[in-house]
């Protein structure tokens, strides 16, 4: 190594994950995890979460599990908490669909309606 | 990528209560339910709280898991790295509160504490270079090569107020100006390390190089830079086998990276590090001892003038810092001089680490700004003392140092504040005293430990730290007088002002500073001969309660002496001309009729 921008280059890549190691964080994704979920296909949705978010460098984003919140037909499940705003509850999730909700509603605040509960009908 | 994080405590502590078998235990469970790609596992240095080991913490989460054993594995793997399910039961106490689990941050252990030196420390994995580098690491290098010269770094480091962390407390910018500038036509001039800790109760330095063991080479290389050296030796005892081994590592990747060797970011400025063992003598810890035992000679000290700054290894002008000095210097690089000295007391910036031990809840390890009060590191860092027993005295700096009694407990602890009631800061060793502890007793610990590691070199300590050790022993025995307080006085004085190196010189404190803190205790065992903490064995007696003996013989059985008599179902008797007071009568007794006094 040479140069500062080596050792910079480095630095980046190695953030991401030790900023894994930061449990104070504002955003929160939460994957169901329980048997339902494992079972319906959560965690290749889980490791495509946390991958990008890693990627991407989010700082302010805490990607972790949970167990079943009982709606075992939408799983996987993902919750999303941004601070000031409504919770979003995505169904029926794979690792393109998550692609998209990291890059549109994590990267740029949109949320993905397509893929919310509400587009279920359940909720009305 | 991984999703989660499992950080498993390599350090000393944490490696005596078996983390070793526990990491092997949890790659194997991980394999076992095909999670290896999605959970990293992550060998750290000390979380601080040793007592409580091994210790593992597992993130996004951040749930801290204490006392962990092989067994638990299967249950934290299926259910916490699986589905995300806290095993609870296995969580550090202080984290579970009514409210739900809350962060490691907020308890009372960690809450009050900072972490400058130590902050890598349990955070990233010390034997991955790629993990320091994400950490900031290195950066300060490349700022002080690329952008700062030699004289801005001394001027940076001088400005932040950053002393000493081995215990003298000297300014280490004005360490590093007159290195530089004292010889300024030396051909070759050296940085070194002092690694080499050995006052008892003290593993702060371990602690570091084991955690963070790349803070220090960079720093030596900042170092270099700032005085115009190229070489480096960091002096570490050969007792510290991880703190060694990771030490190596570090300096081969190092190596590799370009790092450490020629021309270092292009900036034409050299510089590598080598290791020297030391063989555990105490008085190596003392500079001038360190570097005669860096060339190769028997570690005896030499008088000073000349300071090392002028002559020091292979007379050349060199600089020695301590492990937790150069811990600090990086951030002070990058952050600048005046954020460290925001924190701490007028003329004693920054935090300090200490190493807790003793009579105290958690044993461990801690850092806190300056002027920290030891109430609030005994009480809430530290939870106290077991069993609820009264505080009587805390030792600082070891067998060099002095204690603080209860009266002082309130006063924030900083260099000149400690020296002004006859301790000192030292290097960081922090052992607690309870109401059980004799103050003749503990006097007399410290000084068996100096008269053992005196060098022999210069009368005063050699003999005098002797016949010290045996005016303390004439007192605990019994046949103290009371001008013998008189006469130890004299020889403490005479041995601090004659003795050739530190060692000598500060021997006799533990022995001042507890004879003027704690007199009456002194007097009770010459006047009185009796010693209320009941740790004296030759000024206890022992004796059977007639009216609860039973007669049922344990206590006769036990005795190693033979000096009990009497027979089953009768009242028994000690022969106190037999007794050798060891004990071991009380202990069987399940009547509570034996009593010592």
């Amino acid at each position: 190594m040479k140069t500062l921008a080596e050792l910079q280059a480095i630095k980046e890549k190695m953030q991401g994950q030790v900023n894994l190691r930061d449990d104070d964080k504002s955003v929160r994704v939460v994957v169901g995890m329980a048997t339902c979920g494992i079972a319906a296909g959560a965690r290749p949705v889980l490791q495509a979460f946390s991958d990008l978010v890693q990627a991407n460098n989010l700082k302010d984003v805490s990607v972790t599990q949970t167990g079943c919140i009982g709606l075992c037909q939408y799983e996987p499940i993902v919750e999303i908490t941004r601070p000031g705003e409504e919770k979003v509850t995505y169904i029926n999730m794979d690792a393109g669909k998550a692609k998209e909700v990291v890059e549109r509603h994590l990267m740029r605040g949109v949320v993905m309606a397509d893929y919310t509960i509400n587009s279920s009908g359940m909720a009305k | 990528m991984f999703r989660s994080h499992v950080l498993i405590c390599g350090g000393t502590g944490c490696h005596a209560s078996g983390s070793d078998g526990v990491m092997s235990a949890l790659s194997e469970e991980i394999n076992k339910n095909g999670l290896e790609k999605e959970v990293g596992v992550v060998k750290t240095g000390c979380f601080g709280l040793c007592a409580l080991g091994p210790i593992m913490v597992v993130y996004p989460e951040g749930s801290f898991y204490s006392a962990i054993k092989e067994s638990d594995i299967p249950e934290i793997v299926s259910e916490h790295l699986l589905k995300g399910r806290v095993v609870e039961r296995l969580l550090y106490r202080e984290t579970v509160s009514a409210d739900g689990i809350q962060s490691l941050n907020h308890t009372a252990f960690y809450k009050k504490q900072k972490r400058v030196a130590l902050r890598n420390c349990g955070v990233i994995n010390p034997e991955n270079i790629d993990e320091y580098i994400g950490a900031d690491g290195y950066q300060a290098l490349g700022k002080v090569l690329t952008e700062m010269k030699p004289e801005q770094v001394i001027k940076t480091v001088m400005d932040s107020g950053l002393r000493g962390r081995g215990g003298g407390g000297f300014p280490t910018g004005r360490k590093w100006d007159l290195a530089r500038k004292l010889i300024p036509d030396a051909d070759q001039k050296y940085v070194c390390c002092n690694a080499d800790e050995g006052d008892p109760g003290a593993f702060m330095d371990r602690s570091v190089l084991e955690g963070d063991p790349h803070v220090v080479i960079e720093a030596m290389a900042i170092a270099g830079y700032a005085i115009g050296a190229t070489q480096g030796y960091i002096y570490i005892r050969a007792e510290y086998p991880i703190a060694v081994k990771r030490l190596r590592i570090a300096i081969n990747q190092a190596r590799d990276y370009g790092l450490l060797g020629k021309d270092i970011f292009n900036s034409g400025f050299d510089f590598d590090v080598d290791i020297r063992l030391g063989a555990g003598a105490f008085v190596c810890g003392e500079e001038t001892a360190l570097m005669v035992s860096i060339e190769g000679n028997r570690g005896e000290p030499r008088p000073r003038p000349p300071f090392p700054a002028e002559k020091g290894l292979f007379g050349k002008p060199t600089v020695l810092n301590n492990v937790e000095t150069y811990a600090n210097i990086p951030q002070i690089i990058l952050k600048g001089a005046e954020w460290f000295a925001s924190m701490g007391t007028e003329k004693s910036k920054g935090t300090k680490v200490f190493a807790l031990g003793g009579k105290i809840n958690n044993t461990g390890l801690v850092e806190v700004p300056m002027g920290t009060t030891l109430r609030e590191v005994v009480y809430e860092i530290g939870g106290g003392i077991p069993k609820g027993k009264a505080f009587k005295a805390a030792q600082t700096g070891g067998p060099s140092g002095g204690c603080i009694s209860a009266a002082n407990i309130d006063i924030p602890i900083d260099y000149d504040n400690l020296i002004s009631i006859g301790s000192m800061m030292g290097s960081g060793g922090l052992i607690v005293m309870d109401e059980d502890n004799c103050m003749v007793d503990m006097a007399k610990f410290f000084l068996e430990f100096t008269v053992d590691e005196s060098c022999g070199k210069c009368t005063p300590c050699r003999v005098g730290t002797k016949r010290l050790y045996e005016m303390l022993e004439k007192i605990t025995s019994g046949n103290g007088e009371m001008e013998d307080l008189d006469k130890i006085k004299t020889l403490c004085e005479y041995i601090k002002n004659n003795s050739l190196c530190g060692l000598g010189q500060t021997a006799p404190n533990p022995v001042l500073s507890m004879l003027h803190n704690f007199k009456d205790e002194y007097v009770q065992h010459v006047k009185d001969k009796k010693c209320a903490a009941k740790v004296c064995a030759g000024l206890l007696q022992y004796s059977i309660l007639e009216d609860k003996c039973i007669g049922c013989t344990a206590c006769a059985r036990a005795c190693p002496a033979g000096a009990i008599s009497g027979k089953v179902k009768e009242k028994h008797v000690i022969d106190r001309t037999k007794c050798v007071k060891c004990g071991a009568c009380v202990e069987k007794c399940k009547f509570g009729a034996i009593i010592r006094a």
